[in-house]
């Protein structure tokens, strides 16, 4: 279970997160609307620690993310998380951009992290090209190799952030059916998304935010369908 | 031009500099890459504030000419602290500062080149600062480093010629010698130009093959 709770941050004087209270349970699909500079993005990085709050909490399964005590490296071990830009690891293979971390940070041998990685890769169809450099690959086989090197860590979480929104068009289809079969599969998710019809779609909950609040947040049917707050209802006239 | 003077033993004793050539570059380019990795990765963790004094000291080893450096450093060593130094040792010193100078900021350019979202999603696979750096940044750093540091090696290579000021019989002061001697500057500077040619296209050659094996295409 992620607890959001009361947290806010600033970058300098802009505060991006105005205190955002939020409770994900496991197995949960939540995807995260909003226009840009809303603090969706801001928002995941701070679930797994990757940025500072200054003040509320985040728990991840009970642990504070920003207490001094928390081991974040080991925390990071179930929150996979997936970036807008693929971020490859451009000197490694494919099947050694997965493999590294389960080696490195897992102490997995070599041919047990290749047996996760070759399952994982084909999980998210990339099977016949495990020895292919990324450079090699489209963005969208590159952004998927980087879903499988997030799950080759086993993770109990898994955040997206904007993750087919660097990504061609006719790229953001396979990226966006592998995410819906990491939901069939009942994998936890917190999406960031502009894909309007993936989040109707996919989700359990859809919350919107604006100017760093969550300003509403429900079942897809309702918040698409039957939005109550203002700023949501502008939101989705301006997106459609 | 060519009915020379030269002898074999001539020639042997012109390789014999070249030997020193290669015996202080080696030694100089590689206690000044240990150290140049070393403050370069300090600069980038401590950022440029926290790091001014260092970054002030080595930019010293880069403004002043190499020649002023070698004989103030003899100097130094021999007359203020009171060190019985060889000139040998005290061209190595100064060389490899030298060259961790110019080293650290090429691994300086280099790390700041590795973009911070790579980084920040090896993190994010939970890897430690660590293993980032060595899994990660380090490679991906070398690759962006190469070229320039090939660069520094060679130029360090030729740059030692001035270590003659401390003794230091080298290949250029052989040739020195030689001319004096036989007086036939042109066509023993043109013998010596290929000694120096001979010791950096293998490097060059050798930089240009590891730059092809890494570009991954």
């Amino acid at each position: 279970m992620i607890e959001i709770q009361n947290v806010r941050k600033s970058f300098g004087p802009l505060e991006v997160l105005k205190g955002i209270d939020l409770t994900v349970q496991r197995g949960e699909v939540l995807t995260v609307i909003g226009g840009s500079g809303s603090g969706k993005s801001t928002l995941l990085t701070c679930i797994n620690g990757l940025e500072p709050i200054h003040s509320g909490k985040i728990l991840v399964d009970g642990t504070e993310v920003h207490a001094k005590s928390t081991n974040l490296n080991k925390l990071r071990q179930k929150i996979g998380i997936v970036f807008q830009q693929w971020n490859a690891f451009p000197h490694l293979t494919v099947l050694e951009n997965v493999t590294l971390s389960p080696r490195k940070v897992l102490g997995m041998g070599k041919a047990e992290a290749e047996v996760i990685a070759e399952k994982q890769l084909k999980h998210v169809g990339l099977g016949d090209k495990l020895s292919t450099y990324p450079s090699r690959l489209s963005g969208g086989q590159q952004q998927r190799m980087a879903i499988a090197r997030a799950l080759a860590m086993s993770p109990d979480y898994m955040l997206f952030d904007e993750v087919t929104s660097a990504l061609d068009p006719q790229l953001v289809g396979e990226v966006l059916e592998t995410l819906k079969m990491l939901a069939e599969e009942g994998m936890t998710m917190i999406c960031v998304t502009h894909e309007m019809t993936f989040a109707r779609d996919v989700s359990d909950r859809v919350a919107y935010f604006h100017q760093g609040i969550m300003a509403e947040i429900g079942a897809p049917d309702q918040l698409f369908g039957d939005p109550q707050h203002p700023e949501t209802r502008r939101f989705l006239a301006s997106v459609r | 031009m060519f009915d020379t003077a030269l002898s074999s033993s001539d020639l042997l004793f012109l390789a014999k500099g070249a030997g020193m050539t290669i015996i202080v570059t080696v030694i100089s380019v590689t206690i000044g890459t240990v150290l140049g990795i070393l403050f370069g990765v300090i600069r980038v963790q401590l950022g440029a504030v926290l790091s001014a004094p260092l970054t002030f000291f080595l930019d010293i080893f880069r403004s002043v000419p190499l020649l002023i450096q070698l004989v103030l450093a003899n100097a130094f060593m021999g007359m203020v602290l009171r060190l019985q130094l060889s000139g040998f040792t005290v061209a190595c010193m100064v060389l490899s500062l030298y060259t961790a100078a110019y080293c650290s900021e090429i691994v300086r350019g280099s790390i700041d080149a590795v973009p911070s979202t790579t980084r920040r999603a090896a993190r994010s696979l939970g890897m430690s600062w660590a293993q980032d750096m060595r899994y990660i940044v380090m490679p991906l750093a070398t690759r962006v480093a190469l070229p320039s540091w090939i660069g520094l090696a060679l130029g360090v290579m030729k740059d030692s010629a001035l270590v003659y000021v401390v003794q230091v019989t080298e290949l250029l002061k052989s040739t020195q010698i030689l001319i004096t001697r036989l007086q036939e500057p042109l066509f023993l500077l043109m013998i010596c130009g290929a000694f120096y040619f001979l010791i950096s296209f293998p490097l060059a050659r050798f930089g240009g093959y590891l730059e092809k094996r890494w570009s991954n295409d």
